[in-house]
């Protein structure tokens, strides 16, 4: 997440594009084999968008050495190159050439398909079938009658066998599934409407009767599968897009056999012991002291704190830490299953509370729903049992009531709704995992941020500008281009392109800083006690953490650098919106308590924990959920991710680690922290939508059901009440849209990729 | 009504076809990247080898 400050395009100009990309060694291990010698790597590249792209991407790949095939995906952004041999080709040189940022995505393993392509499957059966019987119901509507009728009515039945197969499956399995584990959810009714009216209609049809309902079954199932597949689909766009971002987290390292041997070995085969390699850009694989080296780490998405930390031989590594400046020899003194990240993922599934308890609006309300609508129908049956006689009639009274209380609006009034909701996020950068989080969302009374990296960018800025002679800044920033630290690359943004100083020889002394020769001086950038080494010492905390850069000409110090964390684009008005829908804003952070009171100063936020640990930022959402608060947290660090388990709700950024933007329910690929007010706003204008159309479902009901009890309900007035009210449902979640697109856009990212740039290690 | 004994299974034939053309579209992944499909079309023809869907 260092990788890209505002303006640092220079530094990956200086740096070049390929400085980021995996080795092949990586490549290797994350493709899978396709049998032969074929191999087949998927890409992940987010900034391809038209056919240009497609074309020029598919050319300069396709034309690369042992490049057997490459194909682009545009609706995700991927491409998957299949190539041949032992040797991995280039993939990434040539995107980068091309200018198109890559990353590596894990193999595909196709379990996700499979219920898209079955929902879709039991849409198109079910949209046949019900087609072709409506058309044969229409017909006998139309006084069809005596062996005509029995005809249609026997094609009907005919027809309607796959539908229920197909497509009734899915709710079949869905409702013996919670009725195995003792719950009730909107299937149930479903379940048991549809296959008593294609039982009762079935029994007409072979004693010749009038009336079937082979129609409303099929049709009800097309109206519920079509809410559900759209529910679906959305998902897995949203997933789609999460898991296109780059992974954080190491996959393997170079280990350093005692035979002098390197070799490339996936984390998982990490043995505490093995003495690993770390490259400059490299993320630290597993826990372990340094052995020999010397280095900066960023530790900032790992334990919150902004500074970059100096680490030499001895000091001891966590898992997750990105080397920023120099190689490091490490010693591993945990294996991945007990390093801190490993840790991390034990600590947010103990905490799993809060979410794991909610129950979806939809369950609550079908629990209440499906008693009532049975007991009703049994009493009919009972009542005209009384009334009449003629368990035939009484029978067939009673299904019309299950038949005309079927929850199809009902089963449409909260996926429809949140479909349009979540495409609405979508449209805003904002990807939701499923529908309960919006539901989660809506009922918060308290927002927690972590500070470095959400409500701050984890970027230092330089903050005194102003008072540093421009010719020294201008020295100071074609020093910090050579250079990956952070510091560094906040000072490059202020070069001029045009007259750089010609350095004779530029040196990057890990840990320390940079030392160039020009014209018989010696500058220094770097730590004030390394570069100004005739000048006294003191003076070092003069700007805390971040003050003590200095650049140096000979020794002499010349220019003092102040730094501070970026904060992350109008995170001010984002905390402001939180406070006026009447949230209170806390921030919880693993920084020191100076930071933390600057960032919370300028923010507006009251307030704040300093220097928790991640078990304690836990404890403090548990002790808010205690006191009855409802909580969504804010966070994208390894520390955060206990804390992002136990809220009610949690959002993460898609800077985030990869187990936090897993355990997220939000990801925002945007860097506007407006995100956060935007994702609430939406979420609680799709909860009051969703109570409405409920509403609305049981108002038609309290219709309908007196006529179907009386007795009056006919096959045609089923159909005709049940399409009705599931275009009035579906109509007024399209409100959602409307009132949406009214609202003021949130400002997008300044540079799209930024963000993308960002979340590459 | 003898209508109805051919154009019945006529229509429900018709219909199958169109259900049997989705589904094998469906399976063969015409649906699996809609977007590029329709920039695809952009992509001039000459410029691909026989292998189709690859540029070269």
């Amino acid at each position: 997440m260092s990788c890209c400050a505002p303006g640092a395009e220079m530094a990956l100009e200086v740096a070049g594009a390929t400085s980021a990309s995996p080795s092949s060694e990586e490549i290797k291990l994350a493709s899978r084999s396709l049998g032969g010698d074929i191999h087949q790597t998927d890409l992940s590249v987010p900034t391809v968008h038209c056919g240009a792209c497609i074309q020029a991407i598919e050319a300069a790949l396709g034309s690369v050495e042992n490049v057997a095939s490459a194909r682009v995906n545009l609706s995700t952004k991927r491409v998957s190159v299949r190539w041949r041999g032992d040797i991995v080709p280039p993939f990434f040189a040539v995107l980068g050439r091309l200018g198109y940022q890559a990353h590596l995505f894990d193999p595909e393993i196709h379990e996700k398909d499979r219920t898209l392509s079955e929902l879709i499957r039991a849409v198109a059966v079910a949209g046949f079938a019900a087609g072709n019987i409506m058309l044969l119901s229409v017909s006998v509507w139309s006084g069809a009658e005596g062996p005509t009728r029995d005809l249609f009515h026997w094609l009907s039945a005919l027809i309607a066998i796959p539908a229920l197969a197909f497509a009734g499956g899915i709710y079949f399995r869905s409702a013996a599934n919670a009725l195995r584990h003792g719950r009730m959810n909107m299937d149930v009714p479903i379940a048991v409407g549809v296959s008593l009216a294609y039982a009762m209609s079935l029994y007409e049809t072979i004693n010749h009767g009038e009336h079937a309902y082979f129609d409303a079954s099929v049709s009800l199932l097309f109206f519920l599968l079509i809410g559900r597949t759209l529910d679906h689909v959305m998902r897995e766009r949203a997933r789609t897009a999460v898991n296109g971002l780059s992974r954080l987290a190491a996959r393997g390292a170079v280990v350093l056999r005692d035979d002098g041997i390197r070799e490339y070995v996936p984390v998982a085969e990490l043995a505490p012991g093995m003495r690993l390699l770390i490259a400059a850009g490299e993320r630290i694989p597993v826990d372990g002291d340094i052995v020999s080296g010397n280095s900066d780490l960023d530790c900032s998405i790992v334990s919150g704190e902004s500074a970059p930390k100096a680490v030499s031989a001895g000091t001891h590594v966590q898992a997750g830490t990105l080397n920023l400046t120099g190689p490091l020899t490490m010693q591993a003194t945990a294996a991945a299953k007990d390093s801190f990240l490993a840790e991390m993922v034990r600590l947010m599934e103990a905490a799993e509370g809060g979410r794991s308890r909610y129950r979806r609006i939809a369950d609550r309300v079908s629990a209440l729903y499906a008693p009532v609508v049975h007991l009703a129908a049994f009493l009919t049956f009972l009542g005209w049992m009384v009334a009449s006689g003629d368990w035939h009639r009484a029978m067939t009274i009673a299904i019309a009531v299950l038949i005309i209380t079927c929850p199809c609006a009902l089963g449409l009034a909260v996926p429809i709704v949140q479909v349009v909701a979540a495409r609405r996020l979508f449209e805003a950068g904002v990807m939701v995992k499923d529908g309960s989080a919006m539901e989660r969302l809506a009922a918060i009374d308290a927002a927690v941020f972590d500070k470095t990296g959400t409500l701050t960018l984890g970027l230092p800025r330089l903050v005194n500008a102003a008072s540093i002679d421009p010719a020294m800044l201008a020295i100071a920033a074609d020093l910090a281009a050579h250079s990956r630290h952070p510091f560094s690359k906040a000072l490059a943004a202020y070069g001029s392109v045009r007259d750089r100083t010609q350095f004779d020889r530029v040196q990057e002394e890990p840990g320390f800083g940079i030392e160039a020769s020009s014209g018989g001086d010696i500058w220094r950038l770097g730590r004030r006690g390394w570069a100004g080494w005739k000048a006294r010492t003191g003076g070092e905390g003069r700007y805390g953490g971040l003050g003590g850069t200095v650049l140096a000409k000979n020794g002499s110090i010349v220019a003092c650098f102040a730094f501070e964390d970026a904060t992350r684009a109008d995170a001010k008005a984002a905390v402001e919106r939180l406070t006026d829908a009447g949230i209170s804003v806390e921030m919880l952070s693993g920084d020191t308590a100076r930071a933390c009171g600057e960032a919370a100063g300028s923010l507006g936020i009251e307030n704040f924990v300093p220097a928790l640990l991640p078990s304690g930022k836990v404890e403090r959402i548990e002790a808010l959920a205690r006191a009855g608060h409802k909580v969504l947290m804010v966070g994208d660090g390894l520390n955060d991710t206990p804390a992002l388990g136990a809220a009610h709700v949690s959002m993460a950024p898609a800077t985030a680690a990869d187990i936090g933007r897993q355990a997220a329910d939000f990801v925002f690929l945007r860097e506007s922290l407006l995100a956060v007010p935007l994702a609430l706003d939406v979420s609680r204008k799709a909860g009051r939508l969703i109570r409405q159309n409920i509403a609305i479902a049981i108002v038609y009901n309290a219709f309908a059901v007196p006529i179907a009890i009386l007795g009056h309900v006919t096959p045609l007035i089923a159909a005709i009440a049940m399409s009705a009210s599931s275009l009035i449902v579906i109509a007024n979640a399209m409100r959602l849209q409307a009132t949406a697109k009214a609202a003021p856009e949130a400002a997008p990212a300044r540079r799209r990729t930024d963000v993308i740039e960002a979340a590459h290690p | 009504m003898t209508t109805l004994v051919y154009l019945i299974p006529v229509a429900l034939f018709l219909g199958a076809l169109g259900l049997s053309g989705f589904l094998w579209a469906l399976r063969s992944g015409q649906y699996e990247d809609l977007d590029g499909a329709a920039e695809r079309i952009l992509i001039e023809a000459d410029a691909r080898d026989k292998e189709g869907p690859r540029s070269n």
